[in-house]
């Protein structure tokens, strides 16, 4: 049982990360908050991914003497490119917030919605 | 910023360190964790770290926008001229082993080019990104 | 046991982080607490043998993202998020949902650091024992990244330089006039 617990920590944390940066995004109506929530759960999809990669008793995937066991090197390749990704994708949502905040004079959404529905 | 003489003279004198670093992690990803990524980030640190402490007029005085936005098309056109340069010499697109005398070597030199694609594009964006955010603000 | 002593420690420190960011009304410190949680991230990679990825997280996360939230703060000046005006019944309830359906499926994954694990079996010996020999890089990830799945890295090449240009588009032209009058709070 404390076994089964010790090789599933990992993942179950990585999904309470994954949770709680959903939750940021639906239920927080600052437009940065919310981007904030975004990238936490984008970079607890990379450490569940890291963590399918990771070898008990192996080392970083650089060939080396004297090591028999390596990570897997193919998780790591993923992540590397989700990562730039990532601030891409984040960059570009933090320019339309300030564009949105030039339009409207406010990030909250709830300010937003109101002076939408005045029009 | 401009009156903190002890920022000043420490900028000074840990920016061309920085840039050692970019270097030496660019150069040596493929003998060590690195490559073109973290040092094009590292690379872009150095401007954005002179921006702050000089001023983002002196900074893009050093840096013009017009360099950085033909840097990262000219990243961009390195790593697909390197697959461009495969296919003339006979081999597939971006098939590195044709470009030198034997496979192996050819497999070197293409991944250190294209590398050095990778790293340009990502600092110039990186520092194009940074100076239109930080030159909206002044507005 | 000392790898697994840390990864614990850090993994919970994860977790009170994110927490942190979630309850935190305070803009600028929400901002820190997210620099807090990349390095905290990328010190998990460290000790999960990815060191290449440990280097991008705490280079582009810790460094680049922080600097752009800091700098989209500085420019809408905005300083405290405002109450929710509803109860969060709903959100909870969907959250609730995934997280159970998402525990449901790591039930029978394999044990961590398994190294008879699927995911180690199939195509990642042939890059392990390999790479060095086939393309003359100790470092297998490079290898992979740039040659054998060099498409992938022109791709994202590009979608780092069609970045640039969106942002260049949206933000790097003159600030308009103001077009709704009356209307700033």
């Amino acid at each position: 049982m404390i076994d089964y617990l010790l090789n599933h920590y990992n993942y179950w944390i990585v999904i309470f990360l994954m949770m709680v940066g959903f939750y940021t995004v639906i239920s927080r109506g600052n437009l940065i908050k919310k981007i904030a929530g975004l990238s936490i759960f984008q970079v607890s999809v990379f450490l569940l991914y890291i963590s399918i990669g990771n070898v008990t008793g192996g080392t970083v995937p650089i060939v080396t003497e004297g090591a028999t066991v390596y990570s897997n090197p193919l998780p790591h390749v993923l992540i590397l490119t989700a990562i730039v990704v990532g601030v891409a994708t984040t960059a570009l949502g933090l320019a339309l917030i300030v564009r949105i905040n030039e339009a409207y004079g406010s990030i909250e959404e709830a300010d937003i919605h109101d002076q939408d529905k005045s029009l | 910023m401009k009156h903190n003489l002890i920022l000043r003279v420490v900028t000074k004198l840990l920016i061309p360190v920085i840039v050692l670093f970019a270097l030496y992690v660019q150069f040596h990803g493929d003998y060590g964790p690195g490559g073109g990524f973290q040092a094009g980030v590292i690379f872009s640190v150095t401007f954005i770290l002179y921006a702050l402490i000089y001023g983002l007029d002196t900074a893009q005085r050093v840096m013009p926008m017009g360099v950085l936005r033909a840097l990262a098309s000219l990243g961009v056109l390195i790593y697909a001229g390197t697959g461009v340069a495969a296919l003339l010499k006979g081999g597939n697109y971006l098939d590195y082993g044709v470009l030198a005398a034997s496979p192996v070597a050819g497999q070197h030199l293409g991944i250190l080019v294209i590398e050095l694609g990778v790293g340009i594009t990502v600092s110039s964006v990186m520092l194009l990104i940074f100076f239109t955010f930080a030159g909206r603000g002044r507005a | 046991m000392i790898d697994a002593l840390i990864d614990i420690t850090l993994l919970a420190f994860l977790a009170i982080t994110a927490i942190a960011i979630m309850r935190t009304r305070n803009l600028f410190a929400v901002i820190m607490l997210f620099g807090i949680f990349s390095f905290l991230t990328a010190g998990l990679f460290v000790v999960m043998d990815a060191a290449d990825v440990a280097f991008t997280e705490a280079a582009v996360g810790a460094g680049i993202s922080t600097v752009l939230m800091l700098g989209t703060l500085a420019i809408t000046k905005e300083h405290n998020e405002q109450l929710p005006a509803h109860r969060p019944w709903l959100p909870l309830l969907v959250v609730s949902v995934t997280g159970a359906a998402l525990v449901y499926g790591t039930l029978d994954i394999p044990a961590f650091g398994d190294p008879q694990a699927p995911s180690h079996l199939h195509v990642a010996p042939r890059y392990i024992e390999q790479s060095l020999s086939e393309t003359g890089v100790p470092n297998m990830v490079t290898a992979v990244l740039a040659s054998y799945r060099g498409f992938d890295t022109l791709g994202e090449v590009t979608v780092i330089f069609t970045a640039g240009i969106g942002v260049l588009l949206i933000i790097g032209g003159q600030v308009q006039r103001k077009r709704r009058k009356g209307n700033k709070k």
